[in-house]
């Protein structure tokens, strides 16, 4: 009953911005597939929708959540699930993909994507909200791993295998953005190599990209902050290859979501994607 | 040595507070730099928020005042969905409530005319009636339907004409008045247009389910002259008017 998420073509597809709507549609280039965040498309009509569903005339759709708050310690709100199931309903995308994050605390929503302990009580806390938005959703749904920036001390799973176990257990695939790979290796003196060798990649349906700022704690150490307002870094790039050299041909994304540039610039990101596909194929 | 979301919620929302015990970076030292990152997150994204729905309030407080403002609602006010479209309900009366804008008593309304704006951007579509269905004997025993995305707003302030000067090259100095504002979305794109009194109480009569003849009395006992064809032609421009029928529902 769940699987949906072979729709989106081992191919580039790039963080949709409404500034870039004509070009899309006039040249869209390497581009073959859009992704849009859910919650900016939950309004009751208007543009926004108008220009959805004109684009998904022409391209397979990603719908990325931001704001469902898998992570949260309360139950998932049930009227934000009933908003991504009717944007679901209507759009039949090509896939649904969320964070491992948490990101509204009573009733308060954050609009940022805050951390998770990696305990058993966190997984099984986040294995339970994923059945149910898999549940009301009827399809399978991508995670993502998240940029962090900070450690807990009570963490008794390291990332790649709390994912593989939330995968596991609830039968959701995983988006891998591999810019939040290098940016929580930095951050946390880890191998982005040896977290990668530990991903599961053959449930990764998704691929991120997108840009870095680099920063320093009150220690000196490097503190990368994952601001999607800047061109992907070289590090990132290296990493996607060997990503690629592993899993073949996946659907890639780029995401610049501040800052956000004319097309050609988007484009040029996008094609430099495309080549390194292109090396694996 | 657990950390709850309440106590990272609540170090979170104090900008001052230390953080929770428990949080570390890769050498289990402090990590108040690295929380700040969650902090700034936070409140930025939100300040953002209110700046992007705000633009003529923000131009007339200036980037500095308003950030300093957007500042102070998000502690107190974070939103309360996803829907970051939404954010800001209650900003209007915020602004009214702060003792250093008491000179500046026209600064909500001008907030309310964004949200009325922004709320008619994404309301529901709908088809706007015939003109031709309205050419009927009995039009005076009529309730009137409208589109989701029509909005009213009467203001003792020049409302409109400070929104104009403020977005429109050319537009004419706002004069000492009151104003009254229609919305409508003939498109995709929000139109406002000053109407009068009397208009707003006819439209007010009729959104209240009232016939014609009793929106014509309501817009009269406000303006004996009241031109009802003159805001007929506005409405059916803007594609305002959704139905009409003749029976009480």
């Amino acid at each position: 009953m769940f699987d949906h998420s072979s729709h989106l073509p081992s191919a580039v597809g790039v963080g949709y911005k409404p500034q870039h709507y004509s070009s899309v549609l006039e040249n869209a280039g390497p581009v073959r597939w859009l992704e849009i965040h859910a919650e900016n498309y939950m309004g009751d009509g208007g543009r926004p929708l108008a220009q959805l569903r004109q684009l998904s005339h022409h391209f397979p759709i990603s719908v990325h959540g931001v704001g469902l708050s898998i992570g949260g310690d309360g139950p998932l709100d049930i009227d934000h699930l009933n908003r991504l199931k009717r944007l679901c309903d209507w759009l039949d995308p090509a896939s649904f993909s969320e964070h491992l994050a948490w990101s509204t605390h009573d009733s308060h929503f954050l609009n940022d994507l805050l951390p998770l302990p990696y305990t058993k009580a966190t997984l099984a806390r986040i294995v339970d909200h994923i059945d149910h938005l898999q549940e009301v959703l009827g399809r399978q749904i991508l995670l993502e791993n998240p940029s962090s920036y900070l450690a807990f001390a009570e963490s008794t799973y390291d990332e790649p295998s709390f994912l593989a176990e939330i995968a596991d257990r609830s039968g959701c695939g995983l988006l891998l953005d591999v810019n939040n790979v290098f940016v929580s290796s930095v951050n946390l003196a880890m191998d982005p190599q040896a977290y990668i060798d530990a991903f599961p990649l053959q449930k990764v349906g998704e691929i991120h990209l997108g840009g870095h700022d680099e920063d320093e704690d009150e220690h000196g150490a490097p503190l990368l902050i994952d601001s999607h307002g800047r061109e992907i870094a070289d590090p990132v790039w290296s990493l996607l290859d060997d990503v690629l050299r592993r899993t073949g041909p996946k659907p890639v994304l780029i995401e610049w979501d501040n800052n956000v540039p004319e097309w050609p610039e988007l484009q040029a990101e996008a094609a430099r994607a495309e080549a390194a596909m292109e090396a694996v194929q | 040595m657990s950390v709850s979301q309440s106590e990272f919620h609540s170090a979170l929302r104090a900008p001052d507070r230390t953080i929770p015990i428990g949080l570390t970076d890769a050498l289990n030292q402090t990590a108040e730099k690295r929380f700040n990152v969650y902090r700034n997150n936070v409140a930025t994204s939100l300040m953002d928020a209110l700046e992007s729905s705000f633009p003529v309030t923000q131009r007339l407080l200036g980037t500095e005042n308003f950030r300093n403002i957007a500042r102070d609602f998000q502690w107190t006010r974070p939103p309360s969905t996803p829907l970051m479209m939404h954010y800001g309900e209650g900003f209007p009366e915020h602004l009214e409530t702060l003792p250093a804008l008491a000179r500046f008593p026209y600064l909500g309304d001008v907030a309310r005319l964004e949200i009325a704006l922004r709320q008619s951007y994404h309301a529901a579509d709908s088809t706007a009636i015939d003109p031709a269905t309205l050419q009927t004997p009995d039009l005076i025993n009529a309730r009137f339907e409208f589109a989701p995305a029509m909005r009213i707003i009467s203001s003792p302030w020049p409302v409109l004409s400070i929104w104009r000067f403020n977005t429109q090259e050319g537009a004419g100095k706002p004069v000492a008045k009151s104003e009254n504002v229609l919305v409508t979305r003939p498109d995709f794109d929000p139109v406002p247009i000053e109407i009068t009194a009397a208009d707003t109480a006819l439209i007010g009569a009729l959104l209240a389910r009232e016939p014609l003849s009793e929106a014509l009395t309501a817009a009269q006992n406000t303006d004996p002259n009241h031109d009802f064809s003159h805001i007929l032609g506005h409405l059916l421009v803007g594609r305002a008017i959704t139905d009409i029928q003749f029976k009480e529902t």
